[in-house]
């Protein structure tokens, strides 16, 4: 993916390249006429817009993966290390 | 307000969480207790993200146990600039690369591919096999446990840096500075990282959850 070669081209996007432009428009990493260009097309796009609300989608279903649970076994093992640190003082 | 939670529940239902400066202030003064709720905090957190780094579960525990003790060795180098959570991955993504046979191993560059394969688009570049539905799917899910195990799977599956990245951001919420200062790389391989990486488990997503034809 290269964004700036993109910027090259003045004619409206095409869907090929706006997938690829979607990761910068979330980051707030285009300049501001790829951004319009960008949005001028989705306005247009079902598609695209959709793709867009997938990649929306697949961030938030990540942002609830929880991580497991402490075990037991590593509760007692850190305990031990913070007792000798303290011990060690 | 650096604090990463309110320091008072406002709807009542649930107590005040400690702040992660209040817990710190606990076990420095010597308070095991304190530190528990700390570990108990970021463990899990860590664990997940030792995992990507190294081969197996024991050197991933490893790491995160040296982890916690240059925490506590570092506490006094700990200005509170940093979330402490960022500070944590930082110190973690350290020790897991120095032990880490993954890494060595690992490729340096994002692989180069298109995020949408080519065969998905006509000559001119719209769409023929367009994006199958699937957010709704997704969102009713019942088993939410086995959507939750094919997320966990896609991200497993991504190559070594993009699982970072996508671990770090999307996972655990840093921001973008936070990553590329916790994986020591430039704010442009960041998104580019993150952009294969999301476009894979999308892929994933839609190949399980998608409509119809499948």
């Amino acid at each position: 993916m290269n964004i700036s070669l993109l910027g090259v081209f003045r004619r409206d996007l095409v869907c090929q390249q706006v997938v690829e432009m979607v990761t910068a428009y979330l980051e707030d990493g285009l300049s501001r006429s790829d951004r319009r260009r960008l949005e001028k097309h989705l306005a247009g796009c079902p598609l695209c817009t959709e793709y867009l609300a997938q990649i929306r989608e697949t961030i938030r279903l990540a942002g609830q993966l929880t991580p497991e649970d402490l075990s037991p076994e590593m509760r007692s093992d850190l305990t031990e290390v913070y007792r000798r640190w303290l011990a060690d003082g | 307000m650096g604090a990463p939670r309110p320091a008072v529940a406002t709807d009542g239902t649930l107590p005040a969480m400690e702040s992660d400066a209040e817990l710190l202030r606990r076990l420095r003064a010597g308070d095991e207790r304190g530190f528990v709720t700390l570990v108990e905090r970021y463990n899990g957190s860590m664990l997940r993200l030792a995992l990507s780094f190294v081969p197996s579960r024991a050197i991933a525990e490893e790491v995160v146990q040296d982890t916690w003790l240059a925490v506590l060795r570092g506490l006094a180098a700990f200005e509170g600039r940093s979330s402490l959570k960022t500070w944590l991955f930082t110190i973690l993504v350290n020790r897991a690369r120095t032990a880490g046979v993954r890494e060595s191993r690992s490729f340096p560059v994002a692989d180069a591919g298109p995020v949408v394969d080519a065969s998905r688009f006509g000559p001119g570049g719209a769409w023929v096999t367009p994006p199958e539905h699937w957010i709704e799917e997704a969102e009713s899910r019942v088993d939410a446990l086995k959507l939750t195990g094919l997320l966990r799977g896609a991200i497993e599956g991504l190559p070594g840096r993009q699982r970072e990245v996508v671990l770090l951001r999307d996972v655990e919420g840093l921001t973008s500075a936070e990553v590329c200062s916790v994986l020591s790389i430039s704010e442009a391989n960041q998104r580019v990282l993150l952009h294969r990486g999301r476009g894979k488990l999308r892929s994933v997503l839609e190949a399980e959850l998608g409509g119809g034809s499948r």
